[in-house]
């Protein structure tokens, strides 16, 4: 993909890259009877930013989850790379170039940024290396440093940062592995229109070498920075693999945000329940 | 301290050819340090010079004796800090990994005073006709002194790659790992002919040392607190590197460093061996400075005191520990002579007074005042504005 796609671009489709690098199959996890997930398909391709939304409860960051190796799933496959990753390690799909962001920014806010950075580099290094001191800067912790913007405040401890720069140190972190795949939970969270486009900025730098998959609940931010949108809903796919205006001017889409007011939880409940049925009966 | 001055250190010694030469700003980057190196390097020389000198000089035997056993709880003492400060493992059950340093150090000592082919004292009077085939291996000095750090890594590592691979942390750890040393004990008791019951082994002779002479105690004080002195470097070496970052982190976020791509369980385990492997030391060594061990010095109550210790001197710092675990024991004797019952009671109050005022404990004091100096500031005329707030809360002296 081209470097202009740091600016916030229109949608657009990407015709050059038709080989999708993440591939999700007839994805299912339930919880204690409650089908969280039902038969999910998705694909990513290679350095597009993938939108994944959809309202409360949708299953969006059960699907991350499942991704990353914190949940295991009932049926279905994903793979990533042609690498099948279910069945792995949290840590080792991390070194299959996977990274995740957290819905709240996690970072050690007892060490440094330019620590927190460094410790997240140093994710291939052996025990015996650890062992050793840090000494001077990697040029991965610098490059993330003056993306980020936290370059003034490197050697301040994390948990002094203000949210937003906390979320993108996170991000920063993540980068400085050179993840192939990153999975952003609502990375604009509670951000203000000025960060929210920064972090935008961010996504956007960080997609010039890697796929970007956002799960967000934030539409004018999914409007300025998505290639693609999945819409989910009650755990089942709504809209796959569509562009903005697609999605925006999808009727059913549009019921589901808009008119999600009006349904009552029995009715969720109860249409849970009878997927759980159906896809006792496909399987 | 931070990673900048580390930084600027490390490119000024680079083009010089390596850490040791002796060049013009020498002297000042090795020995005095950056600024904020200044105050922990006075106080390392000067408690150096008071245990190395002065104590030696000053102290009766009897005395030195006692502050050579303090010395050996300082050295659980680090381990402690190691695992629980910068771990999050709170290890209430450190008896356990002393007490086999100990007994293996006792197995063999006895052995040695009984002389070639021949059984330990205690045995004849429970009647055991042969050597058990356990103890047939701790004839062997080099066998004891590699099993007295080997045997309590081992069983922490093994312990600790079954419970933290479930997730198995906070209370529930503390808790299992205090049963544990419960268990040991009960263990201990119960195989009278084999570990001597409650009576412990005795021992009179250390390596060629006899025990009852002031001029080997002094030797062994010596060995002591040299042991101290290496254990107290690994450990900063640890906090200072990477992994002791690593460990922080695990602390306080175990999941993100779980999706950064390392294994919460290994970090865990080294830091949790480490300090099993400390008070596997400290325990061999407790052996021939108080000639005996059994097991009244390792059960749940005295795993309890090694981190009231801990907690008392500061949890997140090395010195701390130290501090804390001489201090807390010097306070305890004396206390002890002038008023037998009035410990327990001043220790319970000790352990109060820190955890409601002083969270990380006496080191954590000179941070607590910086952070905190404004609000007693507002009080006076004439108060300075809010200072900005200071110090990461691991508190990184080591």
């Amino acid at each position: 993909m081209s470097t202009d796609t740091a600016t916030a671009a229109p949608t657009r489709r990407d015709p050059t890259a038709p080989w999708p690098i993440l591939q999700i199959r007839g994805l299912g996890v339930t919880f204690g009877g409650f089908q969280a997930l039902t038969d999910v398909d998705l694909d990513a391709r290679q350095g597009e930013v993938h939108f994944l939304i959809g309202p409360n409860g949708a299953g969006k960051t059960t699907l991350v989850d499942i991704i990353t190796g914190l949940t295991k799933p009932t049926t279905g496959s994903v793979r990533f790379d042609d690498v099948e990753l279910t069945g792995h390690k949290e840590h080792r799909i991390v070194h299959l170039g996977v990274g995740r962001s957290f819905q709240a920014a996690t970072v050690f806010e007892a060490l440094t940024v330019a620590e927190n950075l460094d410790i997240a580099a140093s994710f291939r290094m052996g025990l015996r290396g650890l062992l050793r001191q840090a000494r001077g800067r990697r040029p991965e912790v610098a490059e993330a440093l003056e993306v980020t913007g936290l370059h003034d405040v490197a050697d301040r401890p994390a948990g002094a940062l203000a949210h937003g720069q906390k979320q993108w140190l996170e991000i920063g972190m993540l980068l400085t592995q050179k993840p192939r795949l990153l999975l952003l939970d609502e990375p604009v969270a509670g951000m203000s229109p000025d960060e929210r486009t920064r972090t935008g900025d961010l996504v956007r730098y960080v997609a010039k070498d890697c796929t970007v998959l956002v799960v967000e609940h934030d539409m004018d931010f999914m409007r300025r920075f998505a290639d693609r949108v999945t819409v989910l809903h009650e755990g089942k796919v709504l809209k796959a693999d569509a562009t903005v205006a697609e999605v925006q001017a999808d009727p059913v889409v549009q019921e589901v945000y808009i008119g999600r007011a009006k349904d009552d939880r029995n009715s969720v409940s109860r249409a849970a329940a009878a997927t759980d049925t159906t896809t006792e009966e496909t399987a | 301290m931070n990673t900048s001055t580390d930084t600027t250190g490390a490119a000024k010694a680079a083009p010089a050819g390596g850490t040791g030469t002796p060049g013009p700003g020498w002297f000042k980057r090795r020995v005095i340090g950056t600024k904020a190196d200044v105050v922990p390097r006075i106080t390392f020389a000067v408690v150096a010079f008071l245990l190395i000198v002065v104590a030696p000089g000053m102290l009766t035997a009897f005395r030195l004796d006692l502050l050579a056993k303090y010395l050996v709880f300082a050295i659980v003492a680090v381990g402690i800090a190691l695992a629980w400060g910068r771990g999050g493992m709170l290890v209430l059950g450190q008896g356990l990994f002393f007490g086999l340093g100990g007994y293996v150090m006792a197995m063999h000592l006895q052995l040695a005073d009984a002389g070639p082919g021949e059984k330990p004292m205690f045995m004849s009077l429970t009647g055991a006709s042969d050597l058990p085939g356990l103890w047939e291996p701790f004839r062997s000095p080099v066998f004891t002194l590699v099993m007295v750090v080997a045997l309590p890594m081992a069983v922490a590592t093994l312990l600790g790659l079954l419970v933290f691979r479930s997730r198995v942390r906070g209370p529930y750890f503390a808790i299992l790992t205090q049963a544990l040393a419960a268990a040991f004990v009960i263990l201990l008791v119960g195989q009278q002919d084999l570990t001597g019951g409650t009576n412990g082994l005795t021992v009179s002779t250390f390596f060629g040392l006899d025990l009852a002479k002031n001029s080997d105690k002094l030797t062994l004080y010596f060995i002591v607190l040299a042991v101290l002195l290496v254990v107290f470097l690994i450990a900063r070496q640890m906090v200072k590197s990477r992994y002791g970052q690593l460990l922080v982190a695990v602390r306080d976020g175990e999941d993100r460093v779980r999706f950064l791509g390392y294994s919460p369980t290994t970090v865990k385990v080294v830091a949790f061996a480490t300090a099993a492997g400390m008070a596997g030391v400290a325990g061999a060594l407790f052996v021939p400075i108080v000639g005996i061990i059994s097991p009244t010095s390792l059960g749940i109550v005295p795993s309890i005191e090694m981190v009231i210790w801990v907690a008392v001197g500061g949890r997140v710092s090395m010195a701390g520990a130290i501090a804390g675990a001489l201090l807390v024991n010097f306070a305890k004797t004396e206390l002890s002579e002038a008023m037998p019952s009035g410990w327990l009671y001043a220790q319970g109050l000790l352990f109060i007074l820190v955890v409601a005022f002083a969270p990380r404990g006496l080191a954590g004091v000179g941070d607590w005042w910086r952070e905190n100096r404004d609000r007693f500031d507002r009080f006076r005329p004439g108060a300075r504005t809010a200072a900005p707030a200071s110090g990461a809360a691991a508190g990184e002296g080591a």
